[in-house]
């Protein structure tokens, strides 16, 4: 590492790192972000989940959308898998089925970034003890 | 590259590392290569979550769950069950103790919830021994900006206008240090950093210094800008080694990165950090002690004026702040004066870390916004008196505080009505007291250790606190009398009015403030010859209930000094003289039949 010499320095060596914890800030504050949960059961994973995560890590990270990709268990699709479950900022959870990569970078160009629906969708046949 | 997907945070301060906290990262590693997860999960090792009663800590983001005392063999599961394949590992769940669920997102957890934290903003969250993280987090950015958009006389006015008072007890407004600092002419003077951290109980420095090292030393390069100094000193103890090695650590960095050495971001502002060792004796928290001790002589305080300000380390004028108050110094750079003075009360602006010890459920580190009441700090964020017993006390500012009673428990903390209820901040030690403790034992406990760290210089503190001593003795032996009460209130007052330096003048305080707000226990102690509390032992009496005694010979055959006489099948009977009071005849009764008065 060469020295700081100047403030610019410092302000570009500040953007460089902070992505590199950018993930533990926005875990303080996960409703304000895009949320996009992998199932991750033995099912998802033997679908090809773990490559579709690490897709989605990717990607967003490429195209510089800020989310936060986690993983959950099993969402009871398992005809489905790989399933994916996407929040966005103030709206209801959706979850696409069938999950392969093409169908993830749909979801994030047009789901994702402009928020249009878009087909796979598993509709909500259920309630949750919240509700 | 790219970036972790996961990363583990595991607490890394001295009361985790004494629980191996390098052990469960060296198995959560080995388990993450297993699995060929080291390009997704990132495991690092940071300062003090605060939450030392459940530690060790391990926190996993971004789904924030957070586990507690982790041990090294649960990190198969963490990683096999947890990161793997989404599901937290429930055993290891933080359980909300009023109904035993666990709690999921550590967002939800009752001992963060009312925390606001600004000196602690980076502990548990950075790893402390990688500069790049603290720059992450705005790291250097406030030096910075005071180093090329501020003149030195813009910045002392935005600290004097943000309120910030002293975080080592006394509570002076910094501001106003720095501006005395730098108006007196010189051609050399100092910053100091006062880590020399020696309440009972307090770690609020340490946990600073091991966590966050870096904020200390970019305050500490401010504060040398505004007043004029190019040499900072870190007047640390000896055994605080982990802090002593975080600071080492950073500071090399901070020299390496060029944000340390001549010529700072190009500006021409030059400071350099040195170390100096203490061993550790209470009296050197005082400054003109402290800065005595790290000339290389006693460390023996001196009448001020000359404040340090004036004429302090080599003579030179110096600037002596504690590690808290430079953790904040940042912050109110970055964030402004009007954001930080919004914070707290009238007269204490901003937040204070306070050490929670003593009989209460979560013992820990926290940090609150100067206002919050005792109960707020004792039963929202401490979770209440362990085992569900009956507060009694608690003691604020160690040595020199004193003890704050269930009437002030609605009372906002701040420096003023701390002093008004007869204690003060000091470093932000609180130690809780339940219904078990006896309140002449705990004057007693502070006398002991004032006689220990008393440096004899002058004859008050030295011969006045022996004498105090030596009442305090007496009474919890029963040999009190009513005099002797008397007797400690006004030797408290000429010890507090003629000592030379801060600990004698306040070394009386435990004595005094117990007096006032519990004199019924020490009536009791020297008119009827009992302790409250039942622990003064030399007030306690064991006797032997003849009719519940069969005579079995038990208790005689176990007593270690044949203090119990009586035949076989014949009532026992103990000898008050040569009773101990060790407990064994109670321990092996099966009839119940020895009680304790």
């Amino acid at each position: 590492m060469s020295k700081i010499t100047s403030l610019a320095d410092l302000k570009r060596l500040k953007d460089e790192v902070q992505s590199k914890i950018k993930l533990r800030e926005n875990s303080d504050n996960p409703e304000q972000m895009v949320q996009v949960k992998v199932g991750m059961a033995t099912c998802g994973i033997a679908s090809g989940a773990r490559e579709i995560m690490k897709y989605f890590v990717e990607e967003l990270e490429q195209q510089a959308v800020d989310a936060l990709v986690t993983q959950t268990g099993c969402m009871g699709y398992c005809y489905a898998e790989p399933t994916v479950e996407v929040i966005l900022p103030r709206r209801e959870p959706v979850v696409f089925g069938f999950v392969n990569k093409t169908k993830a970078q749909e979801i994030i160009d047009l789901y994702i970034k402009k928020g249009e629906m878009i087909d796979g969708i598993i509709p909500i046949t259920f309630r949750t003890i919240d509700e | 590259m790219t970036d972790y997907r996961m990363h583990i945070l595991i607490c890394g301060g001295t009361g985790c590392k004494a629980s191996d906290s390098n052990g469960i990262k060296e198995k959560l590693n080995y388990f993450i290569n297993e699995f060929n997860l080291e390009d997704e999960v990132q495991v690092v090792l940071t300062g003090c979550f605060g939450f030392c009663e459940k530690g060790p800590i391990v926190k996993v983001l971004p789904d924030n769950t957070f586990y507690t005392e982790v041990k090294p063999s649960d990190a198969e599961d963490i990683v096999k069950e947890h990161i793997l394949k989404g599901r937290p590992v429930k055993r290891l769940l933080y359980k909300n103790p009023k109904n035993d669920y666990a709690v999921t997102s550590a967002n939800n957890i009752d001992f963060y919830k009312k925390q606001i934290r600004i000196a602690l903003r980076n502990c548990g969250f950075i790893n402390p021994e990688n500069i790049e993280e603290y720059i992450g987090r705005d790291g250097y950015a406030a030096l910075g900006k005071c180093l090329t958009e501020n003149t030195p006389e813009e910045v002392i006015k935005e600290i004097k206008d943000s309120g910030l008072r002293g975080r080592g007890g006394g509570g002076f407004p910094t501001g106003l240090k720095w501006e005395i600092t730098r108006n007196v002419v010189n051609d050399q003077k100092y910053v100091v950093c006062n880590a020399d951290e020696g309440d009972p109980g307090a770690f609020m420095d340490r946990s600073i210094l091991e966590g966050d090292p870096h904020s200390v030393i970019e305050a500490m390069a401010i504060c040398g800008y505004c007043i004029g100094a190019d040499t900072g000193l870190v007047y640390i103890r000896a055994e605080y080694p982990l802090a002593i090695e975080r600071l080492k650590i950073a500071i090399g960095q901070a020299e390496e990165f060029g944000l340390l050495g001549n010529d700072i971001l190009g500006t021409g502002f030059n400071f350099k950090i040195e170390l100096r060792y203490g061993a550790g004796a209470f009296v050197c928290g005082e400054e003109t002690a402290l800065i005595h001790s790290m000339e290389g002589l006693r460390g023996e305080p001196t009448v001020k004026p000359p404040f340090p300000s004036v004429s302090g380390y080599m003579g030179k004028p110096t600037n002596v702040n504690n590690v808290e108050t430079f953790a904040n110094i940042p912050v109110i750079i970055n964030k402004g004066a009007n954001w930080f003075n919004k914070i707290g009360t009238e007269k204490s602006k901003g937040t204070k870390v306070f050490a929670l010890a003593g009989k209460i459920n979560n013992v820990g580190l926290i940090e609150v916004p100067m206002g919050t009441t005792l109960r707020e700090v004792i039963y929202d964020i401490g979770g209440g008196i362990k085992d569900g017993k009956e507060f009694k006390s608690v003691q604020t500012g160690g040595p020199s505080g004193g003890c704050l009673t269930k009437k002030f428990l609605d009372t906002p903390i701040d420096y003023d009505n701390l002093i008004a209820a007869g204690s003060m901040m000091g470093s932000g030690g609180m130690i809780v007291m339940d219904e078990d403790d006896c309140m002449v034992s705990i004057a007693r406990f502070y006398l002991e250790f004032t006689l220990e760290e008393s440096c004899g210089k002058c004859n008050p503190c030295r011969i006045g606190n022996k004498r105090l001593h030596e009442i305090l003795c007496r009474i919890t032996e029963g040999k009190g009398t009513i005099e002797d009460i008397d007797r400690l209130k006004v030797l408290s007052e000429v010890i507090k009015d003629t000592s030379l330096c801060g600990l004698g003048q306040s070394s009386p305080n435990p004595v005094l403030s117990t007096i006032a707000n519990f004199e019924h226990e020490y009536l009791a102690h020297v008119n009827e010859g009992k302790c409250p509390a039942g622990q003064c032992k030399s007030l306690m009496k064991y006797e032997i209930i003849e009719d519940l005694c069969t005579g079995c010979t038990l208790c005689f055959r176990n007593c270690p000094v044949g203090a119990i006489t009586g035949e076989r099948r014949v009532a026992h009977f103990i000898d008050q003289s040569l009773c101990i009071k060790c407990g064994v005849c109670m321990d092996k009764c099966k009839f119940n039949a020895i009680k304790l008065n």
